[in-house]
């Protein structure tokens, strides 16, 4: 392997009418990224975040310019990009072991391998004992967990999860950015991880791309260099926190002047 | 203890209370001769004649038949059966029509619109309305009546079959898609399970309409069956014969929702609120 990022997107722009009027959801966006990395995309709801998160996964063809993942134009959704939902998205009507097995179903594996890796899998993100549950009486937490194993099952090498925690209490959050952290450590993901957290985003990555709200652009890029596990009382991380939060305040106040503009116009 | 247990009997018992007071009344009115027994017979009269509907009319004679068949040479018996035989052979003919239409007109917008204007012209025509033609076309006889519950049951199938694909949750196509699913599996696995609650839903709607259906056309095509067996009591005056039918009708009518009901419930295991019923 070369050394070219994993993940280029290359002067990417989206625009969509809403309500009669043009939005740019995206912006020009340029940014590579390298095989391994934790990129977290940070702003406020309406930044484009997920809009480029979706343009990665191939839901959604930006309007101009080109994304490519490992060289190859990004044309349609495929399991070799993991998506994570924030709505879990677990099939209700499959149990956790056939939602996990599912993906290995389609790449028709061999029943006996899929059982061995569902396995695997179950006894990693601590479901066994949920195996044969269906995804209502799970906890959300747990309907993560499920939703991350369902993906890890593919061996995609990229995951891009869209607000995968933004639904759950403090704890429980806490507890699966750290289990998460643990698999990318171990399966070395590229994991593309949109969230509105500037604390999650400051556990999380190693590269933190703040956008703008409308139209969407990376407003700045913030390596971070500290190892982990990070501690969220130390100063450094706080001095971060602190120099984000202002970044992504200036877009949140321009979020709601124009929202305020947009509710008073008719 | 004791008295919640009491407690529980009560609340078990009170349901019970207002049909026993309708019934004494009506006991009263028709033993004291108030209303006539042509008109209105007394409840036990109506029980005597159900029991002997429900029967052998013949003593048992192991020489002609073995026990059971015996057992089950009731008139009503046969009535039953027949009655049931249509709901069934009805149904299952409407429902193998409307599934395969319904998933298609969902699935696929083309065919939606190729087939919907026709479908929108003949759903408002109640089946009933297809009986002079029914009749023109099929003679007498099952063929019918069956036609007519096919139409009866057709419809409620097809148009919640449609309902259901159209439904599916974008979130569940999403995710198979970036799973890798191809077109046939994300028929087969996602669209279709996602959306058998509404199909459930229609089949159980279709499955009353087709009750309701047997029994008009009963009175109209064939000569058995519950609905034939309550009008030809009619013209003899069995008052008692007509609501000893009634009886049964609505018995087989609720023992078939039931069974839908547990069928439901069995398919739906995996459907949030399917529990607290």
């Amino acid at each position: 392997m070369s050394n070219l990022p994993q993940i280029q997107i290359g002067n990417v722009s989206k625009t969509f009418s809403a309500d009669g009027r043009e939005v740019i959801a995206l912006d020009n966006i340029n940014l590579d990224i390298q095989s391994g990395e934790f990129i977290c995309l940070l702003g406020p709801s309406g930044c484009g975040k997920s809009t480029l998160l979706n343009a990665i996964a191939g839901f959604s063809a930006p309007t101009s310019g080109a994304i490519t993942v490992e060289e190859k134009s990004v044309l349609a959704p495929g399991p070799d990009r993991g998506m994570v939902f924030q709505e879990y998205a677990l099939f209700p009507w499959m149990t956790v072991e056939k939602n996990i097995a599912f993906g290995l179903e389609i790449k028709k594996l061999p029943k006996t391998q899929i059982k061995e890796k569902v396995d695997v899998l179950l006894n990693m993100l601590n479901l066994q004992d949920f195996r044969e549950r269906y995804p209502k009486d799970l906890s959300g937490g747990m309907r993560q967990r499920v939703a991350i194993a369902r993906v890890l099952a593919l061996d995609s090498p990229i995951m891009l999860m869209d607000e995968p925690f933004g639904a759950l209490d403090s704890l429980t959050r806490r507890n699966l950015q750290d289990e998460l952290l643990r698999i990318w450590t171990e399966f070395k993901k590229t994991i593309i991880f949109v969230t509105h957290s500037i604390e999650e985003s400051i556990y999380l990555a190693d590269r933190i791309i703040v956008m703008t709200y409308r139209p969407g652009k990376i407003k700045k890029e913030v390596a971070v260099t500290m190892p982990r596990q990070r501690d969220p009382s130390s100063v450094e991380f706080n001095e971060l926190k602190k120099e984000l939060s202002m970044l992504v305040m200036e877009e949140q106040s321009r979020s709601n002047q124009a929202e305020i503009k947009a509710s008073t116009a008719d | 203890m004791k008295v919640s247990f009491l407690a529980k009997v009560f609340e078990k018992l009170e349901g019970f209370l207002v049909p026993i007071a309708i019934l004494g009344v009506w006991q009263y009115l028709s033993s004291q001769g108030i209303v006539n027994p042509q008109i209105l017979p007394a409840p036990t009269a109506v029980v005597a004649k159900w029991w002997e509907y429900l029967l052998p009319s013949e003593a048992f004679d192991a020489t002609k038949s073995d026990y059971l068949a015996w057992l089950f040479s009731g008139e009503m018996i046969h009535d039953a059966y027949a009655t049931l035989y249509r709901v069934v052979v009805g149904f299952f003919i409407g429902g193998i029509l409307a599934l395969p239409l319904g998933l298609m007109m969902g699935a696929n917008d083309r065919v939606y619109r190729l087939f919907n204007p026709l479908i929108q012209i003949f759903r408002p025509i109640p089946p009933i309305a297809f009986i002079p033609l029914s009749i023109l076309w099929f003679g007498l006889g099952n063929p019918p009546a069956i036609f007519l519950i096919v139409l009866g049951a057709f419809f409620p199938i097809l148009m919640n079959t449609i309902a259901g694909v159209r439904h599916v949750d974008s979130i569940y196509i999403r995710a198979a898609r970036s799973l890798g699913a191809s077109q046939t599996t994300m028929f087969l696995r996602v669209m279709l399970p996602a959306a058998t609650p509404y199909i459930l839903a229609g089949a159980r709607i279709g499955v009353g309409t087709a009750f309701i259906v047997v029994i008009v056309s009963e009175m109209i095509a064939v000569n058995n069956g519950l609905g034939y067996r309550i009008l030809e009591a009619r013209e003899f005056f069995w008052s008692d014969k007509i609501i000893a039918g009634m009886f049964t009708i609505g018995l087989i009518g609720l023992a078939i929702d039931t069974g839908m009901n547990r069928l439901n419930n069995y398919l739906l295991k995996w459907h949030r609120g399917m529990e607290s019923k």
